[in-house]
């Protein structure tokens, strides 16, 4: 087997498991030995699971010797470290949870597992997913693979590197105000954010409730598509799961594009886009016009308000999301108490870094009687204005296009001292969670080197639409097909 | 000075659900620690609530009983505060749209009368866990089998005056809820608790004084005791020139006292927000109609029902249908031997006195309701009097067997032959001329006791009427 497999997406390895060309415990093995090269210099990875990963691989082989496989059976993935997965720990990349291990897998684990795949291992992130850089992990920075002094984006930073840097085809991630699409457009993925309720939350360690929402780190929206596949649908166990029906994804991959609605909103366009950025994407706009496009300047009028009305909603959210975390039952405790406050106020303040506990008190303030009407609700409000400009955008246009981010990676430590600057990273992203639509950011060039994003919105569970737009683009060109060039030969 | 007390009361009522608000667990009383509690309940990370579809039918159930407007887009939200046997850091309560609004509750009052008091809301929400201090030494114990069982907390408005009038509200409240089949509500158990808002004004007044808020008092008897001290404590401390602090307070039943609660122990701002983890509840016309179909029929109904059908007074119809299991032993009663007065003299005040020496509810009685009504049936037929049947009751409650079995054991067949009874009557006038002369001379009063004398020579089996019949033609005729 040539390790140029491991530049195969999903799509690609289940089409060579299936024909026999080489195994899944061959497959799973040489992926685990890169991880084992190149993972000390990315960090990407908090915990490997080879010994399930082997087994996983070798029951994957038996039903594909069955002839009982789907069309992900025997192909390996990573996990971000917030879905719980039985009896291997979710970190959720913070000292809080070091020592904690689930009795239990998150649904979108399960059902991936029941697809026949095989879990690497548990993917680096933000401590509780929050950040946009990866900077705030407990197990250390991920680096870009792109350019190791550079950040990966985050929160999904580790499933974003692994995946860029062919340490596994593809791994799951979640988005709350970015962290799939960010991650995904500094490093030159397919990342996709589903519809709010469109992938169940059990199991999936919380920050945001009313945002949180998993979606996939792939190399191409064909790949996502399969992922999705598996991942979507109701689950009686989230109450705010979705029960709409899950369509065919692969089955409308193909449709021509002729008579698309692009809108592009004029707020994204303005004059904080950086003339590099906005060069390629105005280029893959070209592409879509190619394949049959029309272009409409759109307007969101309330976007500029995204940023402030989710650092109230968010943290608000997260300060109670986070509460249980007291030292009591699970996950890290202070030694030696005192008393009750004392345990409390250490097992906290020792268990949790810095960025959390900030947004833990905006949210707490956020919420105190006094200024809930002042902060929480005008957020509720403003998030509804945001889903209002939305809803009329799409009266007009039928997906909306623009930059995933104002900039390519930023340099490690470059944003850690100012957290407002730091936020400002999720311009373009954050109205669309909190609107609660399906978002994408692809490869669409690159720039210095650098990968990057094109962002795509679109309508309430409308992913089949978005990925038959994604899939059109990557037939069309082959951004997503770069990969980081220094990782050592394939 | 005449002063008013004036009590609002928060009576928490478990749901008798078999399992939690928000989880799979079983809600059973009294199992080993920290056996029931599931991952949602340990509050594990990514785990979510599912609504308990049955504890929403019985709150529903509830708010259509007292005729409340049940909540068509009912919100939880977060009640946000720090404790180890609050296991997620919050509770799940409902705040601004609880599910079931404003409301009426009816309570009879001792003297005949009869008050409605409002209702405000009653709302669904998570009960917490057990911290357990006692047993651990440096330490406290953390029982999580209750945490997410389901509660419905009934506010009702500040219009309850008196001690008594709360009790009256309160068991109003209870005998609702357990026709229901909502809740047990087993004081002692914890299955209805109750918070009583307390304050005193002058008589007269219009502006309510400043409240005190009693926490968890947990018998009838309490919650009368301890709004009746802490109305007397009020007063006499306004009397002696204080004012009354809003705070939260403990009774003390051994004390018979009430005292504040340590100001740590009192959360000031819960941050309450909507619960992003669950929708709105959207309850339709339907379902409310489908609901509506399986109430039972409800104390005031039935009472109203006992008065015209039986005509019983309003005060016997209201104790008998206070109780479901009361009032279905006294239709038992009563349908077997067609005498409802009768019947609901012998439940209310022999059988309940029984029940109340040997600390029985109803349903555990002696004496099953078709025996009581064959009791009854012989006091009719004439087979025995009223008196000779206490006994003969008396010997039932003792187990020895049915009502005519034991009449017949004992000889306590009424006389009702009128040769005999005229033969014991003759021998009682012969041996009192003192008496007899008293009679004719006007002395009626004498007459009771040549009753008194006939029944005593006849061992009490005398048909008393015929006594009275025989005895009067005879001392008339001389």
């Amino acid at each position: 087997m040539s390790n140029q497999v491991l530049n195969q997406g999903i799509a690609e390895t289940a089409r060579a498991l299936r024909s026999g060309a080489h195994s899944s415990v061959e497959l799973t093995q040489a992926y685990l030995e890169r991880i084992a090269a190149h993972n000390p210099a990315l960090n990407a990875f908090i915990t490997v699971t080879a010994e399930q990963a082997l087994a996983q691989a070798a029951a994957a082989d038996a039903a594909l010797a069955k002839g009982e496989a789907g069309p992900l059976t025997g192909v390996p993935l990573a996990h971000k470290d917030l879905f719980c997965t039985n009896g291997v720990r979710t970190s959720c990349a913070s000292r809080m949870l070091d020592n904690f291990i689930a009795p239990y897998d998150a649904t979108v684990v399960q059902r991936l597992q029941d697809a026949g795949m095989v879990m690497l291992g548990k993917t680096n992130m933000d401590e509780f997913a929050m950040g946009s850089s990866n900077e705030n992990s407990w197990y250390g920075p991920v680096r870009n693979p792109w350019n190791p002094a550079l950040v990966p984006g985050g929160s999904s930073g580790g499933s974003a590197a692994a995946v860029a840097a062919r340490l596994c085809p593809a791994a799951t991630a979640t988005d709350t105000g970015g962290s799939i699409r960010q991650p995904a457009s500094f490093c030159g993925l397919t990342g996709l954010k589903p519809t709010y309720g469109r992938v169940s939350r059990w199991g999936m360690v919380a920050y945001a409730s009313s945002l949180d929402q998993a979606g996939t780190l792939t190399r191409s929206a064909e790949d996502a598509a399969l992922l999705l596949q598996a991942m979507a649908g109701f689950d009686p166990r989230d109450s705010t799961s979705a029960q709409v029906a899950v369509p065919n994804y692969l089955a409308t991959l193909d449709k021509p594009l002729a008579g698309l609605r692009i809108g592009l909103p004029k707020q994204h366009f303005a004059n904080g886009l950086n003339a590099a950025i906005e060069a390629p994407i105005r280029a893959a706009l070209a592409v879509f016009e190619s394949l049959g496009a029309t272009l409409h300047e759109i307007s969101l009028d309330n976007n500029h308000l995204s940023i402030s009305a989710y650092y109230v909603i968010a943290p608000a959210e997260a300060s109670a999301n986070l509460s249980r975390y007291d030292g009591v039952r699970y996950g890290y405790r202070c030694e030696a108490p005192k008393d009750l406050e004392d345990l409390y106020k250490r097992t906290r303040s020792e268990g949790f870094g810095n960025e959390v506990k900030r947004r833990i008190m905006v949210g707490t303030y956020a919420l105190c009687a006094g200024y809930y009407d002042a902060y929480y609700i005008k957020a509720q409000q403003i998030r509804r204005l945001i889903r209002d400009d939305f809803t009329r955008a799409f009266e007009e246009v039928d997906v909306i296009m623009g930059p995933t981010t104002p900039s390519t990676a930023f340099a490690l430590g470059s944003k850690t001292k100012d957290p407002v600057t730091m936020y400002l990273e999720d311009i373009y992203t954050i109205g669309v969670n909190l609107a609660g639509l399906p978002g994408m950011s692809i490869p669409a060039g690159l720039v210095q080197g650098l990968p990057v994003g094109l962002q795509l919105v679109g309508r309430d569970f409308d992913e089949a639409h978005l990925l038959n737009i994604a899939h059109q683009f990557q037939l069309a060109t082959d951004w997503h097909t770069r990969a980081p060039a220094d990782l050592g030969e394939l | 000075m005449a002063w008013e007390t004036v009590i609002g009361l928060e009576v928490h009522v478990q749901l008798a659900t078999a399992s939690k608000l928000f989880s799979g667990s079983s809600t059973r009383f009294g199992a080993a620690p920290n056996t029931q509690a599931n991952v949602y309940d340990l509050a594990l990370p990514g785990t979510l609530p599912v609504l308990n579809a049955e504890a929403l039918r019985m709150a529903v159930r509830f708010g259509l009983a007292i005729g409340a407007e049940i909540g068509r887009k009912s919100v939880f939200d977060r009640k946000n505060y720090f404790y180890p046997d609050l296991p997620k850091g919050f509770q799940t309560s409902q705040l601004a749209f609880p599910t079931v609004g404003r409301g009426t509750l009816t309570i009879a009052l001792e003297d005949g009368t009869t008050r409605t008091i409002n209702i405000t809301r009653a709302h669904m929400e998570e009960d917490a866990g057990k911290s357990l201090h006692e047993e651990f030494a440096h330490a406290t114990g953390i029982d999580l089998n209750r945490a997410g069982t389901p509660l419905l907390e009934i506010v009702s408005e500040p219009e309850l005056r008196s001690a008594k009038e709360a009790v009256a509200y309160l068991k109003k409240l209870h005998s609702l809820i357990t026709y229901l089949g909502i809740s047990d509500g087993d004081m002692s158990q914890g299955s209805m608790r109750c918070d009583a808002n307390v304050s005193v004004r002058q008589v007269g007044a219009t502006e309510f004084g400043t409240r005190a808020e009693i926490k968890n008092i947990n018998s009838f008897r309490f919650v009368e005791k301890a709004i009746l001290v802490e109305a007397q404590r009020q007063i006499d401390l306004i009397e002696d020139g204080g004012t009354v602090k809003q705070e939260t307070r403990l009774y003390d039943s051994e004390r018979n006292e009430t005292r504040s609660m340590r100001s740590k122990e009192v959360a000031n701002d819960y941050r309450y927000f909507p619960e992003p983890d669950l929708l709105p509840v959207v309850i339709s016309d339907a379902y409310i109609e489908a609901v509506r179909a399986t109430l039972p029929e409800l104390p005031d109904v039935k009472a109203a029902r006992f008065q015209q059908q039986y005509g019983l007074s309003a005060y016997d119809a209201n104790v008998l249908a206070g109780d479901r299991d009361t009032a279905a032993y006294f239709e038992a009663v009563a349908s077997a031997n067609g005498d409802a007065k009768l019947s609901a003299n012998w439940v209310m005040v022999d059988l309940q006195a029984v029940l109340n020496k040997q600390e029985l509810s109803i349903a555990q009685s002696p004496v099953s309701a078709a025996a009581l009504s064959a009791l009854l049936l012989r006091i009719k037929d004439n087979t025995i009097s009223s008196k000779i049947a206490r006994t003969v009751f008396e010997a039932m409650v003792a187990g020895e067997g049915e009502a005519d079995a034991i009449i017949a054991a004992r000889g306590l067949k009424q006389v009702t032959d009128t040769g005999a009874i005229e033969k014991i009557i003759d021998t009682v006038l012969a041996n009192n001329p003192a008496q007899v002369e008293q009679y004719r001379a006007g002395q009626d009063k004498v007459f009771t006791y040549f009753v008194g004398q006939v029944m005593k020579e006849s061992r009490g089996k005398a048909n008393p009427a015929q006594v009275n019949d025989i005895l009067k033609a005879k001392l008339a005729g001389g």
